[in-house]
């Protein structure tokens, strides 16, 4: 699989370094080089220096063509944008957003982009360590709606092999708005 | 009419001030704290000092019974999730986005924003219309700069569209001979109509110059120099 990733934070060189030793296609961008130390000299795959949010840094990068993309910088904004990006202007079928903001992931959700939110993960992590009951808050969220503009999402066909948006979602959390 | 205004930058400041003296009901969003309290001592008690791409504060702002939300931050990425969670999770009828990167517009527009403003392209625009872009070309001087070499494209408004070469005047010593339509050259024939985008080449004397203008690029002032 060819897999782009926006943001070489801590999950960022982490996916990008498991990945690309699991013998997958990794670009990663950051707007920061030195991000990049955080990823091991025996990385394989491209790591470019690069707005994530910006079409033709994208283009460049060779993120056309990829079967998924993952959003993880540190801004939600940042990712809501980059992933909109690439599921709209770039046609990639898999495409993950970090949104922190437990509203703004289900909202993301609602309008067609998995979604991934620290909080609600975190806390029912720690929620079942101590067995108590989830939160109820977006952990990892499939789309649940397409944009309504949008019927190409619709017509685009699952990408093939894994399939990152049947990723499951916490029991009990609210998909509905 | 209820607006809420998110940024509290320049922008969004003066845009609150005005609707207020129009009337309006407004409420501000601005993140920063200090920036927030200064606006509030000017204008009143109107400012929500959170940020608005928080869909918590959105909705304490009152977003869900706003008539229209205007995104003005410095970041298009702010302004276009300010607009969607308003237009998707609150149904707000119209979002107005301050977009800053002019390349972000289509995006923003298919996304389901309802108007763009972007000053980029506005101050682009207006520095665009005092050059001239309706041109002569000169591609190069032959023989010992007694004869030049010039393109001239031909954009709407041209006197030439339209017509075959035969029917333009040309005054003596200076010839069309050449076009290029669609990237392809092709010698230039009595018989060819000439259309809007086509590149003409012409060879003349250089004092032809104002005279080309005017029967190819339909400068005025030009045709009454020239002719």
């Amino acid at each position: 699989m060819k897999i782009v990733i926006v943001g070489c934070g801590r999950v960022g060189a982490s996916a990008a370094e498991t990945w690309d030793r699991a013998g997958h296609e990794v670009v990663v961008l950051d707007l920061s080089s030195a991000a990049f130390d955080r990823l091991p000299g025996s990385f394989k795959g491209s790591a470019i220096r690069g707005d994530g949010t910006d079409e033709d840094v994208l283009r460049r990068a060779g993120a056309e063509g990829a079967d998924v993309f993952l959003a993880l910088t540190e801004g939600d904004n940042r990712n809501v944008m980059s992933a909109q990006l690439a599921a709209e202007a770039l046609k990639i079928g898999a495409v993950i957003a970090k949104i922190n903001d437990p509203l703004r992931a289900k909202a993301y959700a609602e309008l067609g982009i998995a979604t991934l939110s620290r909080t609600g993960l975190m806390l029912d992590a720690v929620n079942g360590y101590l067995g108590l009951p989830v939160s109820g808050l977006a952990t990892m969220q499939a789309p649940t709606g397409i944009h309504p503009g949008d019927h190409h999402l619709a017509e685009s066909p699952a990408p093939a092999g894994s399939d990152p948006m049947a990723a499951p979602r916490a029991a009990g959390a609210p998909m509905e708005a | 009419m209820f607006v809420l205004v998110v940024g509290g930058g320049k922008v969004g400041y003066y845009l609150a001030k005005e609707l207020i003296d129009s009337g309006h009901e407004v409420a501000l969003m601005e993140k920063d704290e200090a920036r927030a309290r200064q606006i509030a001592d000017e204008i009143g008690s109107i400012v929500i000092p959170h940020d608005g791409c928080e869909g918590k504060y959105l909705g304490e702002a009152g977003c869900n019974r706003a008539d229209v939300v205007a995104a003005v931050t410095g970041d298009d990425e702010d302004n276009l999730v300010i607009c969607q969670m308003a237009k998707h999770h609150f149904d707000v009828p119209r979002t107005i986005a301050r977009v800053n990167n002019p390349k972000n517009e289509a995006l923003f527009r298919h996304l389901g924003v309802d108007e763009l403003i972007s000053p980029t392209r506005m101050i682009l625009g207006s520095i665009e219309q005092d050059i001239p872009v309706h041109e002569l070309l000169h591609l190069g001087a032959l023989g010992e700069g007694e004869l030049e070499l010039i393109e001239a494209r031909l954009q709407a408004g041209s006197p030439a569209i339209g017509r075959a070469p035969g029917d333009i005047d040309m005054p003596d010593g200076c010839s069309l001979f050449a076009l290029i339509r669609g990237g392809i050259a092709t010698p230039l024939r009595p018989d060819t109509v000439l259309q809007e985008g086509d590149k003409v080449i012409a060879i003349g004397k250089p004092e032809c110059e104002s005279f080309l203008h005017g029967q190819l690029i339909g400068d005025p002032q030009a045709t009454a120099t020239g002719g």
